[in-house]
């Protein structure tokens, strides 16, 4: 393990809660404010973390993927559609629909990875340009759809948007049950307890992506899958001379990584809010890509990376919440378009390579010819 | 022999590549326990026939058996289910993974679904002993030495239980000692009933390993003859076609004073890691100063940072008393430096230009070719055409782009070039005959010695210690970044240079 690497995101995220408590603790005690920032970047660094599980597995088999903006972008309009279709039209129940979304998210986000394959395996397009073309795809289709289907002249909805069946439920994770006699009758223990507990209830998405995130690392480094999908990336030949089918292995790979697009997309309308504008992803496809890199190609380095960027997130929320006890010598951190812009100057800083070399696999974006 | 002792054959195959017939009507067969070299030029069909065995290429016709059996190849599956093993001449190695990674790697033993390393270590090391290859399989192949590399290669045939080994021009990245131990090993292999096809174009070691020799030429089988009953001369004749000399003509020639003079040079290459360390040398006009040494010791950063490719990051380098030390190519060049470079198609020629445009690479901005800044195309056009005469570059037209041409030809418009300008005072020649036909290189070599005998300063850098040995006057062994012997070519053996080449410490004697 790339411990420098790792120490370095811890760091990051020190500074950051250490920011919010040092400000925040005059309103609200640090136990608290941790706790709260804790679950927020958890859930914020979802779509991070499944975003740049999408590019590990496309990049470990040699398939550059700028596209999963787009995959994510489309994938959140077609599983909230279908939520919505399910819901409205075919008269399903509303939780019926919205797992029916998520499929619909999932499978969508495949298409658009099958369309990527296609591109630059079989046809040899240039990768950067094949995940371009996705990108504005996506823009337009969504954009171009979403007026159309509700406002157009046919629209089955008569111009206005239906609410959504709604979003996935919170998970009871139940800490505060079974560690409640613990406390005894302490109502501190008790509050700290719950607090605590806020951390570990998270959405279906957001605790599948975590347990996705060791799952894939696994995959890639202790089986035969991931073997191979690693051979394909760095040595096609040496993979074809054994037997190994290069091209199979690649659009595997990618149809993996679009599910995983497909999933960070359907958190955005069926798991966080029920709703869709354009160009709601707003850049966090290419954020994922950042927190991939940063994490050196690796499923638990990127969710690192992804972290880092959900406590970034989680820090301009609070600062909106403690704005009013922000002290005046430090009165920029009142300006949210100031804070805002924290991850994507951590995304540049980390990018550029002080923290120590990153090594992409050595046939990345290069199409395999016999 | 009887038929039974016959493990493969290859009927009539004949495989059609657009404008090339690379394989037509081939017939070969491979006796159980036996070496069996293949023996021709690049190009004459060796690999081709070797991918079609192991299933890289499907044949257009013919047919192979394996034991006496048909089989049908369509992939490297086939013929690994055949027992059929190759070891390619670029290795198909990754660097990343350990050495049990890449021998398991499409054999995988997995228990419960996870990669089972330490029984696919257990066996590794069992036919690593069994055949003397000592490699150790939790070692990461990026690490190793090409030769032990080569080991790991043919771990992986075993690990197949291959019983045919295809080696495809191992010997090509071998210092003379590392050659030595596989022709042990590949003794070891046959004695214990493996059979190995080995393909070469050096004819010493096919006369010094084989059992059979099989010459190709031209996607033609020329020949099947037994080592005793040929020698080289016989042996490059079938493989060219015509009578070759092997010796370069060399008169003995004095030297007059230092042209190039290298002191303390060190240069980092593209991951930032010193390759040359402190490396002083000097050529002196009228001398051949040869470098031998492994592939990827530091002579591609040598040369580049002695022409002007890449900046050294200490030391000094001087031609003739003026200081170049990291002076653009261009000041270089008229200062009076020709270089052949190692990679000819990425630094010698633009092959999208014409062979007019690349004859005048280096003299394009100046009159005759410029005037005011616009090109005369017509005295580019004349002196191609006097270069094409003179160099006897083979090509339809001057109009024709470089990279239409041959390997052969593509480097003597190189040589053409750069050899053809009056004020050339020193020539560094780096890899100059690597991967070209036996005539082309008596050609280049015959041009690199006419410079030497007119007096210019030569630094010959190449891997073929063959080639060091004919032009040099002095030889200069590098190792690891570091010159670690000059001798006199005269007084220097091959097994003393490879010995030097393998790392054997010496005190550096100057000649």
């Amino acid at each position: 393990m790339d411990w420098k690497r790792f120490g370095f995101i811890a760091l990051i995220i020190v500074v950051l809660f250490g920011t919010v408590v040092m400000i925040g603790q005059v309103k609200q005690p640090p136990v608290l404010i941790i706790t709260s920032m804790l679950a927020t970047t958890i859930a914020v660094a979802t779509p991070l973390a499944l975003g740049a599980l999408s590019g590990v597995y496309c990049e470990r088999a040699g398939v550059v993927n700028i596209g999963i903006e787009g995959m994510m972008l489309t994938s959140a309009f077609f599983g909230w559609l279908g939520a919505i279709y399910m819901y409205h039209i075919f008269k399903i129940p509303p939780s019926i629909s919205i797992v029916l979304g998520v499929m619909f998210a999932i499978l969508t986000g495949m298409l658009m990875a099958l369309l990527h394959a296609a591109l630059s395996i079989t046809f040899k397009v240039d990768q950067i340009i094949g995940g371009t073309v996705i990108n504005i795809l996506a823009v337009g289709l969504t954009g171009f759809l979403n007026r159309q289907l509700f406002f157009g002249a046919t629209s089955v909805f008569k111009g206005s948007v239906p609410s959504s069946p709604g979003v996935l439920p919170t998970i009871h994770v139940p800490l505060t049950e079974i560690f409640t006699s613990v406390c005894g009758t302490s109502a501190s223990c008790l509050e700290n307890l719950a607090a605590i507990n806020r951390v570990f209830d998270q959405k279906p998405i957001a605790i599948s992506a975590i347990l996705l995130v060791f799952f894939s690392h696994y995959v890639l480094f202790n089986t035969r899958w991931g073997l191979r999908t690693r051979a394909v990336g760095e040595h096609p030949k040496a993979a074809d001379t054994v037997g190994i089918n290069v091209i199979k292995m690649r659009y595997a790979n990618v149809l993996i990584g679009g599910m995983f697009a497909g999933l960070a997309g359907a958190y955005f309308t069926i798991e966080s809010v029920p709703s869709f504008e354009p160009l709601l992803t707003n850049g966090r496809g290419f954020i994922s890509l950042a927190a991939m890199i940063f994490g050196n190609w690796t499923p638990i380095g990127a969710w690192a990376a992804s972290l880092v960027f959900g406590a970034s997130q989680a820090l301009l929320i609070n600062m909106q919440i403690f704005r009013d006890v922000i002290p005046p010598q430090w009165s920029f951190l009142q300006e949210s378009y100031i804070v805002g812009l924290t991850p994507y100057i951590l995304t540049m800083f980390i990018l550029t390579g002080i923290i120590g070399k990153t090594t992409p696999p050595a046939a990345d974006g290069v199409p395999y010819e016999k | 022999m009887t038929e039974a002792n016959i493990v493969l054959e290859a009927k009539n195959i004949t495989k059609q590549f657009p404008g090339v017939l690379a394989s037509d009507n081939v017939n070969f067969d491979l006796r159980k326990g036996e070496i069996h070299a293949l023996l021709g030029e690049n190009g004459a069909g060796k690999s081709t026939l070797m991918n079609l065995i192991y299933g890289l290429h499907l044949p257009d016709k013919g047919e192979i058996f394996v034991n006496g059996k048909p089989i049908e190849i369509k992939s490297p599956n086939d013929s690994i289910a055949a027992g059929i093993g190759m070891v390619h001449q670029h290795f198909m190695l990754i660097p990343v993974f350990t050495v049990a990674e890449n021998v398991m790697l499409g054999d995988e033993v997995t228990k419960r679904g996870s990669l089972d390393r330490v029984t696919v270590a257990a066996k590794i090391n069992e036919i690593s002993k069994q055949y003397g290859l000592d490699v150790d399989p939790n070692a990461l192949v990026g690490d190793l030495p090409v030769g032990l590399q080569q080991r790991v290669e043919i771990v992986k045939t075993l690990y197949r239980n291959a019983e045919i080994v295809i080696l495809d021009e191992p010997t090509a990245v071998l210092t003379p000692q590392e050659a030595e131990d596989l022709f042990r090993i590949m003794r070891d292999l046959t004695a214990r009933g493996v059979s190995i096809i080995f393909i070469t174009h050096k004819l010493k070691e096919v006369l010094a390993v084989a059992d059979r020799i099989t010459v190709m030429r031209a996607g033609r089988v020329i020949n099947t003859v037994q080592p005793s009953e040929t020698n080289e001369a016989q042996l490059a004749n079938m493989m060219v076609g015509r009578q070759v000399i092997l010796t370069v003509e060399k008169k003995d020639h004095a030297a007059s004073g230092d042209i190039l003079k290298v002191e303390g040079l060190s240069a980092r290459d593209q991951r930032d890691l010193e390759t040359v360390h402190n490396v002083s040398f000097t050529v002196r006009g009228g001398e051949v100063l040869g470098i031998a040494g492994v592939q990827g010791n530091g002579q591609t950063e040598l040369s580049e940072a002695l022409t002007g490719l890449r900046a050294p990051t200490g030391g000094k380098v001087t031609m003739d008393g003026i200081d170049l030390t990291g002076k653009s190519p261009r000041v270089m060049t008229e200062a009076g430096l020709a270089h052949i470079p190692e990679d000819r198609q990425r630094h010698g020629l633009v092959l999208s230009y014409s062979v007019a445009d690349n004859m005048a690479l280096c003299d394009y901005y100046r009159p005759p070719f410029s005037s005011r800044g616009v090109i005369q195309q017509k005295a580019l056009d004349e002196n191609a055409r006097k270069l094409i005469d003179a160099f006897d570059v083979r090509t339809p037209s001057p109009f024709v782009n470089a990279g239409k041409l041959s390997g052969g030809n593509q480097q003597k418009v190189i040589v053409a070039r750069e050899l053809s300008r009056h004020n050339v005072k020193l020539v560094i020649a780096n890899q100059p005959t690597r991967g070209l036909d036996v005539g082309s290189i008596e050609y280049i070599h015959s041009e690199i010695i006419k410079m030497r005998d007119r007096g210019v300063a030569v630094l010959l850098i190449s891997a073929e210690l063959d080639e060091v040995m004919a032009l040099s006057d002095r030889i200069a062994v590098m190792y690891r970044g570091q010159i670690v012997a000059v001798v006199d070519s005269k007084k220097a053996t091959r097994e003393q240079l490879g010995l030097w080449m393998a790392g054997a410490h010496v005190e550096t004697t100057q000649a």
